[in-house]
């Protein structure tokens, strides 16, 4: 059974992974010059109490005790206390998680609805004048900083046209629908609260399209690539010698099958997504996971950035396995053959 | 009676860096009704191009072309899009050399021979069905209805292959071009396929454009038979005679290679010299520097065609025509 | 189709490699754009000093936050500095970046790679381990931890995104020469006793070249924009330095009036990025074997 032995090897890589990844968090943050305990107390703190933190935080123990004393944490999913809020950083990416995860998906919406057909026509026009400009707007789309595109859209539909709200999910005094999801936009639908729906759908379309336009650029280039692949294929010119005309070949034969190992890199681009949300929050005041990292970061709070690279990484890996399950099931040559 | 299929001095090229590639240099040739013509040559000699041009299945733009196909009456060269969707796969069929990739993997095989069958004809989806496992019990194949659930990789190579040749008669075609399709097959099964092929080409009232490189099989298979090399016909007529009798050298040098005619002890002999750039083709005869024959004429001037006074045996080269010349 | 092509016969020589090269980047018009957008970038960064109409540094409170006008291209900042002098000595900043970046963590990575894939065995093995475990951090998160831990500098930056850059190159490196192990012709060598190491580097670097210079390629574009993201975020080049990211976050603070501020400056990263892009998508469809033919 292919899929158990995928599981088994993707659950594996986790563990190592989640290790690895904490080594490395945990060595980067141990790099900083300056005095973690001193930090939290702060700056006007008496030397009794920076002792004191010091000692119950365990700050003054050999490192690899420290080392070890985290990975116990993470066993018990404790990622430790955010330096900056003093809650538990796992409760703090709760909290932010569904923002941003709702942010990702409205982004890979606006890609892949988009991003899919460009990728066609630029492989079957290929080097003809529509391929050089889905081209231009691949390249440009991954070449626009997030956090510049982010601006701009708000000068011009915040600041001119006054059109869209520039920030944040919601406006001010309104509160948030009844928590299901955590998704404002479904939680607004199933409550049927047509003021947040409304509200909800207005502040994500800017940032949404920000994001979104980056990763347009991605899906085009990817679909573009398998797309001239199947093309180049023999039984698209059987296909061809049988009468079948252009589109048809396309639509029908060359596009599925370049759809299947495009869903691998689909599925990753949801990944990126996650963690690429990181400016565009910090742009659109949206409060997910991205701001609260870079706060961190800023804050030099590496509890919090330690947990939140432990967090994406974990999301990465399970994704991986989720793509290669998926894999495994749209291809017939590989369940057929067992 | 009109040809099926006629080329006049076709010439094709394709733009690379540094010049062009000449594919074709001067192609002639005709199928007529019911005739099975074999293309032979060596990889390079332009056969499968040819092939391709009947039904202008190469890349638009991708190449500069001169002369003229004539299919059924219509003028391939010039022909609107929408005329030779029409043609191909209905009245002009074509099959490949590799059965394994022809196929689309990710699909059942009922699925994609009811395509093209609606494609050509108007039929229920049920009733191009039943049309389908007609076609391929017709070709032979044993439980056609399993063969219809099957996904290509599920199914040998000669299996796939009386698969695209149920296609390709599918909608009575008047000519079946078969671009090496027994090449890639086991030897037992190549015969089969031939054999089928030959069976109900004849049953059906199509001629074949049959491409191989292999000597034997045209000997065996073919009517009439072109020997191309380097882009240009060099000899053409009956099988049996340009089998018997072959006039131009290189025929003359494919056919001594072949085991059967050099005797359980003889020696095979290659033919000395390789195939020339086709980006740079000599003025005169393109054969010249491999051939034993070869006089300051052919390396001057492209030979001209030396007919048979029965007018069925043509060949390309100036030795010939001395020959002819000096009774 | 492949058959008539292959006859051609082959022409050897660096020169005629190059040639080559160049007759394809001729070919594609978004190639030459990418190019000459490169271009003149560099010479943007080399003449800084002569084109710039004011000194970037030169403080003037009167003179704060102008529009666009004839004096001052793209305006000034919020102490009167004319920004599009800043924009100009901003470039040497991202550009310097990717300049040292690049052929650092490429050099160092492939070198690696090389070595461990030639060598196998348990070696191979850790090594390759280690690269998946930094390759599975989110990259961006990684590097601006680094950046953070190390200071904020510009060479601090440059530091943080080489370390994280070079696993790429390594897992590149390494593939390469595993294929290479296999060839005949390798091991033809072997037999006939050339020196093992000799022969692997060798014949792995030659081979390793074109994709490792695709990778490369495309990497410098986004060299830039992590390099802008971490001035954006306040790492990076600091005050008074022009530094193109840190300039938008600046200006975040004036969009609402000021729109100049943060616009042109982000412009500049998102034509070079593009570019580099560009540049390296054309290179990597020239060099890119699957994609020949038809």
């Amino acid at each position: 059974m292919p899929y158990l032995r995928i599981i088994v090897k993707r659950l594996a890589l986790l563990l190592l992974v989640v290790l690895g990844v904490s080594i490395i968090t945990f060595v980067v943050s141990h790099l900083i010059p300056g005095d973690p305990a001193r930090l939290i107390a702060g700056d006007r703190a008496s030397d009794e109490i920076v002792l004191h933190i010091r000692q119950t935080l365990g700050l003054d123990q050999p490192w690899p005790v420290q080392y070890w004393r985290y990975v116990q944490g993470l066993c018990h999913g404790d990622l430790g206390t955010s330096i900056r809020t003093s809650r538990p950083v796992l409760e703090d990416l709760k909290a932010f998680f569904p923002a941003t995860m709702e942010l990702a998906l409205a982004a890979l919406i606006l890609a892949t609805l988009l991003g899919i057909p460009l990728g066609i026509l630029s492989a079957v026009y290929r080097n003809k004048w529509v391929d050089q400009v889905v081209r231009t707007l691949s390249v440009t789309g991954i070449s626009t900083p997030a956090f510049w595109l982010g601006l701009l859209l708000i000068i011009l539909f915040y600041g001119r046209l006054a059109l869209l709200p520039g920030s944040g999910r919601l406006p001010e005094g309104l509160d948030p629908p009844t928590r299901i999801t955590g998704f404002y936009l479904l939680d607004s639908l199933f409550t049927g609260n047509r003021a947040t729906l409304v509200e909800s759908f207005r502040h994500i379309i800017l940032p949404g399209f920000t994001l979104g336009f980056v990763h347009l650029g991605v899906v085009a280039r990817q679909i573009r690539s398998a797309m001239l692949e199947q093309l180049g294929e023999d039984y698209v010119r059987t296909a061809r010698a049988n009468g079948l005309p252009k589109w048809g070949v396309v639509f029908r034969h060359a596009l599925p099958n370049a759809l299947i190992p495009s869903v691998t890199v689909l599925g990753l681009a949801l990944g990126d997504l996650l963690y690429g949300a990181v400016l565009t929050e910090t742009v659109f005041a949206w409060p997910g996971m991205g701001s609260y990292v870079v706060n961190s970061i800023q804050a030099l709070d590496f509890p919090a950035v330690m947990g939140f690279a432990v967090v994406v990484s974990f999301a990465y890996v399970i994704l991986n396995l989720v793509v290669d399950l998926l894999y495994l099931v749209i291809d017939p040559r590989i369940t057929e053959a067992g | 009676m009109a040809s099926l299929l006629s080329i006049e001095d076709l010439t094709l090229e394709f733009p690379i860096y540094q010049g062009s590639v000449r594919a074709l240099n001067g192609v002639t040739l005709r199928v007529e009704p019911r005739e099975i013509v074999g293309i032979v040559g060596e990889s390079g000699s332009g056969k499968s191009v040819t092939a391709m041009m009947v039904m202008r299945l190469l890349v638009e733009g991708s190449y500069r072309v001169r002369g003229s196909v004539t299919l059924l009456g219509r003028d391939v060269l010039r022909a609107p899009e929408a005329a030779m969707l029409e043609l191909r796969g209905s009245q002009v069929a074509m099959i490949f050399q590799e059965p394994m990739t022809a196929l689309n993997p990710t699909r059942r095989v009922g699925g994609q021979m009811v395509e093209v069958i609606r494609l050509h004809r108007r039929l229920s989806r049920a009733r191009a069905r039943a049309e389908a496992v007609a076609l391929l019990r017709d070709m032979h194949v044993a439980d056609p209805e399993r063969i219809l659930g099957n996904y290509p990789f599920e199914l040998s190579g000669g299996m796939r292959q009386r698969v695209l040749l149920a296609l390709a008669f599918s909608c009575q075609p008047k000519l079946l071009i078969a671009d090496e399709p027994t090449t890639a097959l086991d030897v037992t099964v190549q015969r089969q396929v031939l054999l089928l092929m030959r069976e109900k080409a004849r049953e059906k009232n199509a001629a074949i454009l049959f491409i191989t490189h292999d000597m034997a099989v045209v000997s065996q298979f073919c009517d009439r038979v072109y020997v191309m090399y380097a882009g240009g016909v060099v000899e053409d007529g009956p099988t049996a005679e340009v089998m018997a009798n072959p006039r131009h050298p290189y025929t003359r040098g494919l056919l001594a290679a072949l085991p059967d005619r050099t005797g359980s002890r003889g020696q095979l002999e290659a033919i000395r010299g390789s195939v020339p750039d086709l980006t740079r083709l000599p003025e005169g005869c393109a054969f010249a520097a491999r051939c034993p024959l070869a006089r300051e004429a052919c390396r001057q001037r492209p030979p001209s065609v030396v007919t048979d006074p029965a007018g069925r045996h043509r060949a390309a080269c100036w030795a010939v025509q001395e020959e002819v010349q000096t009774p | 189709m492949d058959t008539v092509i292959a006859n051609a016969a082959p022409r050897a020589g660096l020169a005629h490699d190059l040639g080559y090269l160049w007759y394809r980047v001729r070919q594609s018009p978004l190639t030459m754009a990418g190019l000459a957008v490169i271009v003149l970038v560099l010479a943007v960064m080399a003449l800084a000093g002569v084109l710039a109409p004011f000194d970037p540094n030169h403080v003037s409170l009167e003179q704060r936050l102008l529009p666009p006008s004839g004096a001052h291209w793209f305006g000034t900042d919020e102490v009167g500095r004319d920004l599009f002098s800043r924009i100009l000595y901003g470039s040497r900043q991202s550009v310097s970046v990717a300049l040292f970046v690049v052929p650092v963590s490429g050099t160092l990575g492939s070198l690696v790679g090389c070595f461990s894939g030639s060598i196998g065995g348990k070696v191979d093995t850790l090594i390759m381990r280690c690269t998946d475990i930094v390759l599975s951090v989110p990259s961006l998160v990684l590097t601006m931890a680094l950046a953070a831990a190390l200071g904020p500098s510009l060479f601090n930056a440059m530091l943080a995104i080489t370390v994280v850059r070079v696993p790429a190159y390594v897992r590149l490196a390494r593939g390469q020469a595993l294929l290479i192990r296999e060839l005949n012709y390798a091991k033809a060598a072997r037999a006939f006793g050339g020196s093992r190491w000799h022969m692997v580097s060798w014949h792995v670097l030659r081979n390793a070249f074109p994709p490792i210079l695709v990778q490369a390629s495309l990497d410098v574009g986004s060299t830039i924009l992590i390099a802008s993201a971490l001035g954006f975020i306040g790492l990076g080049a600091q005050q008074p330095t022009a530094e193109w990211g840190a300039m938008v976050a600046t200006g975040r603070n004036y969009i609402l009036d000021q729109w100049w501020y943060s616009a042109f400056p982000g412009f500049a990263i998102l034509v070079t990025a593009t570019g580099c892009n560009l540049f390296g998508d054309g290179l990597r469809d020239i060099l890119d074997p699957r994609l020949k033919g038809k």
